[in-house]
């Protein structure tokens, strides 16, 4: 399989993802820059983390208007996975990809630390490797983090299993201290309906080398590549 | 001869004035006698530093550009490099902190790019008032908002740095920003208009009237007329600076780049007569070929501006359109403005007519001035204070807890959260220990890097002062289990026509000289803020130490905290009884004075050199520095880090509080197992390093015993508490 990493003008953690995935993981990956148009070659697109546009405007707003985007739109609509990390979850639901908005931070500063998160569940294609529950540890660097919906979509998404990450305590617990920015039901990632778009606020590919004190990036990425290549040998 | 307004308006003096006319051979006309006025100010001239600058060691075998460039580089070996550079941006960032910090970000990351080098980490020193006053706590909230709203945005961590608070900076904070960058040997740029007839291009922004005459404002003393003088304050974008940033590293690939300068202080006068100044040629443009972002702009005023985002690039005559291919994919300006000529003029043009014409090397060559110097009177007196003739604390467990919640010493996590301390990937050693690892992708490599300054050893003896900076920023590197290759500094002084502020300044010079000798770490980069006073005084004499060091294999990363129960803790170098301008006179008695601790850097160099060999060794499990409160701050800041608890058992014949929190010099604090305390000794006497067994890691308390005596027994968590509560404390609670 092979996946494409979103540049975007501002992009910065495009070259991140990008390491970590080739480099830790040892996949297939490529740079696909915003003015590009086929994506066909890919089998996950990842929009990754940066200031996309400066941020000017709103995080996300003008990124959403890239060329690539109505390529992505229609990725998405074909059922392959995206996974939008920080920016990208923020340009996902500019994007009306995603449910929600995500607004300054609770306490108005950037917020860079590690973060213990709670994994909801593990039938989704992008936590397929994890346990129920399972706390991993993926840490944050946002100033716009805070998920904003409205209660109806809050049901829906709670409703639908579509909350895949949640803020948590090292013992798993949500609480209001365990939760960094001030997400509504502590919510760190959400899937759309059909399960197949993730958008996250914490940073996976700084968890995947072991220097960088953690590896519990490559459970998120590994469930990827894992759908994706069970998804290939089935339709052989 | 003119009104005395003509050289008064620009900052000259009217010998300054005597000298432009001789160059000419006339009067300068309004433009030439303004591009005097700001290349001939202190900011970008250096009149009255340059002459002592020379004092620095600027060269080594690892040493591929010392001062004199845009930023220094240093070899670390297997092609590859590193670039640094400090800045100063103290002036800016008193009037409007936000901008003031960020531009000094956007500043000194041009000045790495510019060099060809990726940029890789950025750290910061500050320094503010006391925190109980609400202008310092403003200033500190706008300074921390714009270095994280700057590096954050352009993706460049900020991976470590030092905050400190004295009232002799409340009108004036200190603001140095360091950047490092990568690069391979064969990818160094240069700043140099050579080659007769290749273009003259500006790209990036356009050009404004902000940050109109930064360079001047930033050489005189802050007053109550400054804050009229905001708008000589730049404003930042750092969005257009990471297109800027990626553009030009993939324009260097062409190879059609010449020459390239940063267009900071002084914008394009500076950039324009600098690479010309360098190349032997000079430089014809025309003002009105300058992309501008408002209208009715006078040549002087396009010729001055410090609009940021914005290069100079000598491009070979012939391939203009590479450039404009690569500036247009990033969506940015680029333009030729002029040429490269043989004349060593710099011919300025407006729609073809001729405005002014100067020699290039006599704006960039501004004159030398060697100020008289005299040792202040308070010097002696503060020195003559004895310490020990106050009384013996009775409960050190107190004194303890209100150093580690001192502003100086606590935990700087509410500054370094706001920082993306970790994009890029290669942050091995976050903030918090004593210097930052980068490991470089691909390789087994790491760099370290720490910033360093102490203005109160340097107010009461600026000579050692400035040693001890040195010595402490190499400690913290070898702590980190690198070996220190070179420095970077930034000297920040009050107004340098005053004979003791520049007695300060060249003691200052003349300690930290000897210990880069000392220690091998010749300076390569820096930078000279003078004129930090207010109608209050100059701050203290600060100079700031950027240092950087080399890591052959990221298994040598080593941190401040404690790892294993039972490892043995072990205090490497002399304890004397030393409590002189110590943060224990400073806390707890409001002194500053008395003798600064002793800086011999023989032994300083041998202590260095026995840690890193055992740290190479592979039999270290921790090491720290003791610095800053002494003894016991560096065994809490242990315990602290890594959550676990020590027994200490210490036999010395000087009194308790020198014990605990003197802060004799050239001392390392380490912990190891204890099946290799036999190597560790070993190791100690082939450098001739004392080296004593205190205590053991234990438990979730930190228990010591003096001579029998138990005089220090607390929980780790309480100290924790006191230690994280108090920048929060005053920055969240209003």
């Amino acid at each position: 399989m092979r996946f494409g990493v979103i540049v975007f003008p501002g992009s910065n953690c495009d070259s991140d993802c990008y390491h970590a995935l080739r480099d830790v993981m040892g996949q297939d990956v490529r740079y696909v820059w915003h003015k590009e148009s086929d994506i066909s070659d890919v089998d996950c697109i990842v929009l990754p983390g940066g200031f996309s546009y400066g941020d000017y405007l709103r995080c996300g707003a003008i990124a959403r208007f890239s060329p690539v985007m109505q390529s992505v739109q229609d990725f998405a609509e074909r059922g392959k996975p995206i996974i939008g990390i920080c920016n990208g979850f923020q340009i996902l639901t500019e994007a009306g990809l995603l449910p929600g908005a995500l607004i300054r931070n609770r306490g108005l500063k950037f917020i860079c630390q590690p973060q213990y998160i709670r994994v909801e569940h593990n039938r989704s294609m992008f936590t397929n490797m994890c346990q129920d529950g399972q706390v991993l540890n993926v840490p944050i660097a946002h100033g716009e983090g805070n998920y904003v919906a409205d209660e109806a979509t809050l049901e829906r998404l709670e409703a639908n299993g579509q909350v895949i990450f949640r803020y948590c305590d090292a013992q798993g617990e949500c609480t209001n201290e365990a939760n960094p920015n001030g997400s509504m039901d502590n919510i760190a990632g959400i899937v759309n309906e059909a399960g197949n778009v993730l958008g996250m606020m914490p940073h996976p590919e700084r968890v995947c080398d072991p220097i960088l004190g953690g590896t519990d990036g490559r459970l998120i990425f590994g469930s990827i590549v894992e759908w994706v290549e069970r998804r290939i040998a089935n339709a052989k | 001869m003119p009104s005395k307004q003509r050289w008064d308006e620009v900052g000259l003096t009217e010998n300054e004035y005597r000298m432009i006319i001789d160059i000419l051979g006339r009067e300068p006309n309004d433009l030439e006698l303004n591009l005097y006025g700001v290349m001939w100010s202190e900011h970008c001239g250096y009149k009255h530093s340059r002459a002592m600058l020379k004092m620095f060691p600027t060269s080594g075998p690892r040493i591929l550009q010392g001062p004199g460039e845009n930023a220094g580089i240093v070899d670390i070996g297997d092609g590859l490099a590193v670039c640094m550079k400090v800045e100063s941006h103290n002036h800016p960032s008193a009037l409007e902190p936000y901008q003031g910090a960020a531009t000094g970000m956007g500043g000194i990351i041009r000045d790495i790019f510019t060099m060809g080098s990726r940029p890789v980490a950025l750290l910061d020193s500050l320094k503010f008032g006391p925190l109980d006053n609400p202008r310092s706590r403003y200033l500190m909230d706008g300074v921390v908002s714009g270095i994280a709203g700057y590096g954050n945005c352009i993706g460049i961590p900020t991976v470590a740095g030092e905050v400190g608070f004295d009232p002799c900076y409340t009108g004036n904070p200190l603001v140095n920003a360091m950047c490092v960058g990568l690069i391979r040997h064969d990818e160094i740029q240069r700043g140099a208009a050579a080659g007769v007839g290749n273009s003259v291009m500006i790209v990036g922004h356009t050009t404004g009237r902000d940050g109109m005459g930064g360079a001047s404002f930033a050489s005189v003393e802050i007053t109550a007329e400054s804050e009229e003088r905001r708008s000589a304050v730049q404003v930042g974008d750092p969005f257009m600076e990471k297109l800027l940033l990626e553009a030009c590293l993939e324009l260097f690939k062409t190879g059609c780049v010449v020459g390239i300068q940063d267009m900071g202080a002084a914008g394009i006068i500076s950039s324009t007569c600098e690479t010309a100044a360098r190349a032997g040629t000079g430089i014809e443009l025309d003002v009105a070929l300058v992309p501008k972002r408002e209208t009715g702009m006078t040549p002087t005023e396009v010729m001055i501006s410090e609009s940021q985002e914005r290069m100079l690039v000598i491009v070979e005559k012939g391939r203009e359109q590479e450039v404009y291919d690569i500036f247009d994919k990033w969506g940015l300006h680029a333009v030729v403005i002029g040429h490269v000529t043989d004349d060593g003029m710099l011919r300025v043009l407006d729609n073809g007519v001729k405005v002014g014409e100067v020699p290039a090397k006599s704006l960039a060559e501004a004159p030398v001035y060697r100020p008289s110097y005299e040792k202040p009177a308070y010097i002696d007196e503060l020195a003559a204070f004895n310490p020990l003739a106050l009384p013996l604390p009775d409960d050190m467990n107190d004194v303890l807890l209100k150093l580690l919640a001192s502003p100086d010493i606590c935990s700087k996590r509410w500054v370094y959260r706001q920082y993306d301390y970790m994009v890029r990937t290669d942050t091995a050693v976050p903030p918090g220990s004593d210097a930052a690892v980068v490991r470089i992708k691909g390789t087994h490599k790491a760099i370290a890097l720490t910033i360093d300054s102490n203005g109160r050893y340097s107010y009461l003896d600026p000579y050692k002062g400035g040693a001890i900076a040195v010595a402490e920023a190499a400690r913290n590197i070898v702590c980190s289990g690198a070996l220190p290759i070179a420095i970077t500094d930034c000297l920040n002084f009050g107004t340098p026509e005053k004979p003791d502020i520049y007695w300060q300044f060249r003691e200052s010079i003349l300690g930290m000289a000897e210990a880069c000798r000392a220690l091998n770490t010749p300076v390569i980069s820096g930078n000279v803020s003078f004129y930090n006073e207010t109608d209050r005084g100059a701050i203290y004499p600060t100079p700031t130490v950027g240092m950087a060091g080399v890591m052959e294999d990221v298994k040598h990363i080593t941190t401040q905290a404690f790892k294993k129960d039972g490892d043995a803790i072990v205090l490497l170098g002399e304890t004397k009884e030393e409590l002189g301008a110590s943060q224990f006179l400073n806390i707890i008695y409001g002194m500053q004075k008395g003798k600064v601790p002793d800086i011999n850097l023989e032994k300083e160099s041998s202590v260095q050199k026995a840690a890193l060999k055992a740290i190479q060794e592979g039999i270290i499990s921790s090491a720290h520095d003791c610095s800053d409160g002494g003894l016991a701050i560096a065994l809490a800041e242990s315990c602290i880090s890594g959550g676990k608890g020590a027994y200490v058992n210490l036999k010395f014949d000087i009194r308790t509080d020198a014990l605990l929190f003197g802060e004799s010099q050239s001392r390392i604090l380490i912990s190891l197992k204890p099946e290799y305390l036999d190597k560790l000794f070993v190791i100690c006497e082939s450098f001739g390093v004392p080296c004593q067994v205190i205590g053991t890691v234990c438990g979730d308390r930190l228990n010591v015993d003096v001579n029998g005596n138990k005089v220090v027994q607390l929980p780790i968590e309480e100290m924790k508490d006191k230690w994280e509560g108090t920048i929060p404390a005053y920055m969240n609670g209003r």
